[in-house]
């Protein structure tokens, strides 16, 4: 079994950047394994790798190309570099990081989709909530826009697909649902998925530190609260 | 030291080489759309590569400099003119204090590189100066440049423009700013009315049916209206994926040709989203990345195969090829 998880396949993306590709399905044991491989490369600090982007079932390596040494092919590089890592073994999982509460005011003005998606799914838009709101989500990777994560864990029953056409503009701190998964968006931007309340909670601050709420690994709990409360605690 | 922003321009941000490092945390890299000419404006003033300049978009803005800057204007040639005197591009010019600079429209290409010696003094945000106007950070308060904005340069800016200026060779005198005999060629200007950009074969390119495969190459492809830092959408044919499964959200690069379900295609660019879900039939070799942002909507392109090995000589080539542009510069800096 750790054999399989430790089986990968190489992909250039591009000239400056390759992806290793552990899984197409999503697999909770080797998304987590793949957080503690870019950790493992980080810690290596190679000053031409620039960047190393942990995914849901795959990994990659950005290249700076003006620092990778002359004569080295970087793509074969990098994958004997994964070896090596994997060979050694990676470092055990830290103490589950944290844990996060996420208020969540699941009122219909915040709620654009919470309708649909409770016909979709055949239950109230009470039961919608109460399902939401129960414990076992995980942050599985960060991506798309700074400091967005993409949270697994979502009840079964709410399993709905991404909207047929986005919406041209989703506010800052609309959590959305889609494809087995929750998303926090971090500010204003267009999304395709199934927005069904919203945090008055920061996702991204860079002036704070660290600027992104959410970490790879932690267990998240979304908690229902009112909109007298959502504004009560509504970052200024 | 400040310059005041008489007129914005159509669409004016801080730019520098990018935010790296933090795409595990989703931050988005940004940087200058044609890091080729903001390079060759930053040697031209005198700056190291890195420093921010003020990228300009088919209207560039009208500024004021309170003191004597050294500048150069690279990327898309603009109408540029100094208080109504056409103002040469592609080398350093010295503009007296309160010199008016009104940067005008394009004539060929889309974005232009305005460095002035010491570089545009806005605080770096996670590593970098540019601007991410989605998030509002970076750059002049995480926006494009407004009517009446301050911005500050180098405190020894006007210093710095006289001390490098004296060292510069084959200096020239104009009416209102100084100049020199020499500059350097424009190197990123679309050279006509479709261009060639190299590409390799994306992840997914074996997932399309056998027509969408060749029409990729063979197609000109035109830039969408709907097209912006982060991405550019083309006009061409419709692209049909054999398979219809999801795929699971994975990295993207600069330059990932993405190919949603709806036959649409879009080339990643600078603001582009660290991850995505959409099948790549292509990536765009980094040597033609700079040239592609040249490219104005309704304009044409081709795709050129290229393997990623070719596409690696080809960077190499672009990166040698700028290095010997520098080198000259210094020379004529007498160094």
């Amino acid at each position: 079994m750790a054999a399989a998880r430790n089986s990968f396949s190489m992909f250039p993306l591009g000239d400056s950047a390759v992806l290793a590709e552990f899984g197409t399905s999503l697999d909770l044991e080797v998304n987590a394994r793949l957080q503690r491989l870019a950790e493992a490369v980080r810690a290596k600090g190679l000053p031409w790798i620039c960047d190393i982007v942990p995914a849901l079932g795959s990994l990659a390596l950005h290249f700076d190309p003006a620092r990778v040494p002359a004569g080295l092919d970087p793509v074969a590089a990098a994958e004997g570099l994964l070896k090596d890592c994997l060979r050694v073994g990676l470092a055990a999982r830290r103490a589950r990081p944290v844990s996060l509460e996420v208020p969540v005011c699941y009122d219909a003005e915040f709620a654009p989709d919470l309708d649909e998606v409770a016909k979709l799914v055949k239950l109230t838009v009470d039961e919608v909530v109460r399902r939401h709101a129960a414990p076992g989500h995980c942050v599985l990777m960060m991506g798309f826009a700074p400091g967005q994560p993409y949270i697994g864990g979502l009840d079964a029953a709410l399993a709905v697909p991404r909207r047929a056409t986005p919406r041209t503009r989703v506010p800052a701190g609309s959590v959305a649902i889609a494809n087995a998964q929750t998303a926090v968006y971090p500010f204003e931007i267009s999304g395709g998925w199934n927005v069904i309340g919203r945090t008055p909670l920061k996702v991204f601050d860079v002036t704070r530190d660290p600027a992104a709420l959410f970490v790879p690994g932690m267990s998240v709990r979304f908690v229902a609260i009112t909109r007298a409360e959502y504004e009560r605690r509504r970052a200024p | 030291m400040t310059l005041r922003v008489l007129r914005p321009g159509l669409y004016t941000t801080v730019q520098d080489l990018g935010r790296y490092g933090l795409q595990h945390l989703g931050v988005v890299p940004c940087g200058a759309m044609d890091a080729v000419a903001h390079r060759l404006a930053n040697a031209l003033v005198g700056n190291e590569p890195g420093a921010a300049t003020l990228e300009c978009t088919v209207i560039g803005p009208e500024l004021q400099f309170e003191q004597a800057a050294l500048v150069a204007l690279c990327g898309a040639a603009f109408e540029a003119t100094l208080e109504g005197e056409a103002m040469p591009q592609n080398r350093p010019v010295l503009l007296p204090a309160g010199a008016r600079l009104r940067v005008g429209r394009t004539l060929r290409g889309v974005r232009g590189y305005l460095a002035v010696a010491g570089g545009i003094c806005v605080p770096a945000v996670l590593g970098s100066r540019s601007t991410y106007v989605p998030a509002t950070y970076g750059g002049l308060e995480g926006r494009a440049l407004r009517v009446g904005d301050v911005i500050a340069l180098a405190a020894a800016a006007p210093a710095l423009a006289a001390a490098r200026f004296a060292r510069l060779r084959n200096a020239r005198t104009a009416a209102r700013f100084r100049s020199t005999g020499w500059h350097v060629e424009a190197m990123t200007l679309p050279s006509g009315a479709t261009i060639a950009v190299r590409a390799m074969e994306g992840r997914h390119y074996a997932e399309f049916d056998a027509g969408s495969k060749r029409a990729f190459f063979d197609a000109t492809w035109r830039i969408s209206q709907d097209s912006n830092r982060m991405g550019f959408r083309l006009l061409g044919p419709a692209l049909v994926r054999r398979s219809s499964g999801e795929l699971l959200s994975e990295p993207t690069c600069l330059g990932t040709v993405q190919a949603p379900a709806d036959g649409s295609v879009i080339v990643l660019m600078a603001d582009h989203q660290t991850t995505g879900g959409y099948p790549k039939i292509a990536e765009v070799a980094g040597a033609d990345v700079a040239l592609l942002s040249q490219l104005a909507p309704g304009g044409g392109l081709r795709f050129a195969r290229c393997s990623a090995g070719e596409a690696r000589d080809a960077l190499r080539g672009l990166h040698a090829k700028i290095e010997s542009i520098i080198r000259g510069i210094e020379l004529q800096y007498g160094g």
